[in-house]
């Protein structure tokens, strides 16, 4: 199994505070991987560094085989047409419709014709189970669960081939959370994505991941599939699984 | 005498402190402005965005700038009469009030409507996409955020403002002829005869320069204001507020710099 993600000795500092300690692990290819962890564990920060967003104070992190600290500005905006990415609150562009927002990165980035993007940008709405009403709706008049499904088919447009969420089910009813999960599982499975997910919903991630990492104090208490993370002997993991 | 020697050291202190303060914003600010700088020369220019702004900031202020200019040129002419007319000069007061205009109340009456109108909003929306993680999408999409949102509200507001300045001149000088010759009984064949002996191109020039100058500034700081947002929506108000602040004062105290180098050149 190839890691699509790679963590070589990565240590994080801001000031005195170390945020990443030495910390080495690989997310696999087309699988689905979920960073659990308490607040401050250090979470955002791992998502940042595969980003390129931030550049770690030492070790290296490579993303499809490439070392990020390595690409200029430029480079780096192109590479990161490689991920798709679905934010916490959606971050959906407030001044733009649903259909517009999901056309944003098509109109950027692809020469296609105005009415090839209507016609994916509407493939992509009903895909993530949108109606047609939806369409024109300015972000505001959305509910957090259909804001969360513009975000997913928005990070999908440009067919990434590798999808990262925040927190996805932050703030969703149960019923919508149980939608999102399903979403996430979907796409990972009909795109042969490599997912990962930044979480810390226990039982959303248990449902959806095939791998689940535990992070406590930048540092990496338990790497594992789903099933053996259930019946982890760590007790933080077990403190957390038992919340 | 300790309690003095300490209140002083906290004085000094405190003023120490707001110096820094000010140093180190304006570090930021020429970092930020030598930023959007690069991303204006950079391919592509979003003409779209570019057009969004210039009627947002210029076709969008038209009817306040239009309402404050006619009643500054009429008030100033009713000003300028009441002072002259006792030495019978009241003739001039046409190009008095037309040159006041061009060279200082036009460019500066009009920063300060796009500084309070135009600087605040720009703040307060790049702010508030800032608090929603807008800007983080826009940069893991590939897409630089100054570019995309920085450059056409600076090159907006640049290109709009000598229009509103403009604007600004012509309905200025028709509030002033309208009190001075219709209500105050100027002679009209005397104030026109005055206005075009005394007024010079290089006066309405020296305005627009200025007006394109101010509105640079007020959309590099109404937008670094909004990049450096932090805190939720109390951080977004906090930022619309410096934005217009800081537009405004720098609208004044910018004119008297601009002023003394166009007065060498023009």
């Amino acid at each position: 199994m190839t890691d699509a993600i790679r963590f070589d000795r990565v240590v994080k500092t801001y000031g005195d505070a170390t945020v990443l300690n030495n910390l080495t692990f690989g997310i696999p290819e087309h699988k689905i991987t979920t960073i659990l962890g308490f607040s401050g564990a250090g979470k955002s920060t791992i998502m940042k560094h595969i980003l390129g967003l931030v550049h770690p104070t030492s070790g290296v992190v490579t993303a499809l085989g490439q070392d990020m600290a390595k690409l200029t500005d430029l480079e780096l905006r192109e590479f990161r047409r490689n991920f798709g990415m679905v934010f916490q609150y959606a971050a959906l562009f407030d001044f733009l419709t649903t259909f517009e927002n999901v056309a944003f990165p098509l109109r950027e980035f692809t020469k296609l014709k105005e009415s090839e993007i209507k016609t994916k940008v509407h493939e992509l709405l009903i895909a993530v189970g949108l109606t047609k009403e939806a369409f024109q709706r300015l972000p505001s008049e959305l509910s957090g669960g259909m804001r969360k499904r513009v975000g997913l088919a928005r990070a999908l447009a440009l067919e990434p081939k590798i999808m990262l969420y925040d927190e996805p089910t932050s703030g969703l009813d149960p019923i919508s959370t149980q939608m999102v999960c399903e979403l996430i599982q979907e796409t990972g499975k009909r795109g042969n994505l490599t997912s990962l997910v930044i979480s810390h919903d226990v039982r959303a991630s248990l449902r959806i991941s095939d791998h689940i990492m535990f992070l406590e104090k930048g540092q990496v208490v338990e790497y594992s599939t789903t099933e053996e993370f259930k019946l982890s002997k760590n007790p933080v993991v077990r403190r957390f699984l038992e919340l | 005498m300790t309690a003095i020697t300490e209140g002083l050291r906290k004085s000094v202190e405190d003023v120490g402190a707001q110096v820094l303060g000010l140093v180190r914003g304006l570090g930021l600010f020429t970092e930020f402005t030598g930023r959007v700088i690069f991303w204006w020369l950079k391919p592509p220019m979003r003409l779209k965005l570019l057009f969004d702004q210039v009627y947002f900031v210029g076709n969008k202020s038209l009817f306040i700038i239009g309402l404050t200019s006619m009643f500054s040129g009429a008030v100033f002419a009713l000003q300028m009469y009441l002072g002259i007319k006792a030495i019978n000069m009241d003739s001039i007061v046409g190009p008095i009030v037309a040159i006041s205009l061009a060279k200082e109340l036009a460019p500066v009456f009009a920063g300060l409507v796009v500084a309070g109108r135009c600087g605040s909003a720009m703040a307060a929306q790049i702010g508030s996409m800032k608090v929603t993680e807008q800007l983080d999408a826009l940069e893991v999409m590939g897409i630089n955020a100054h570019q995309y949102l920085a450059v056409p509200r600076v090159v907006g507001a640049t290109l709009s403002m000598p229009l509103l300045c403009a604007v600004f001149l012509l309905v200025g000088n028709f509030g002033s002829w309208l009190v001075g010759v219709k209500v105050l009984g100027i002679d009209e064949v005397m104030y026109f005869q005055k206005l075009s002996d005394f007024m010079k191109i290089a006066h309405i020039l020296e305005g627009l320069i200025k007006s394109a100058v101010f509105g640079l500034l007020i959309g590099l700081i109404g937008t670094y204001h909004g990049f450096n947002v932090s805190g939720g929506a109390e951080g977004v108000g906090r930022g619309t507020n410096l934005a217009v602040v800081w537009g405004m004062v720098t609208v004044l105290v910018s004119d008297y710099f601009i002023s003394s180098f166009l007065a060498h050149i023009l």
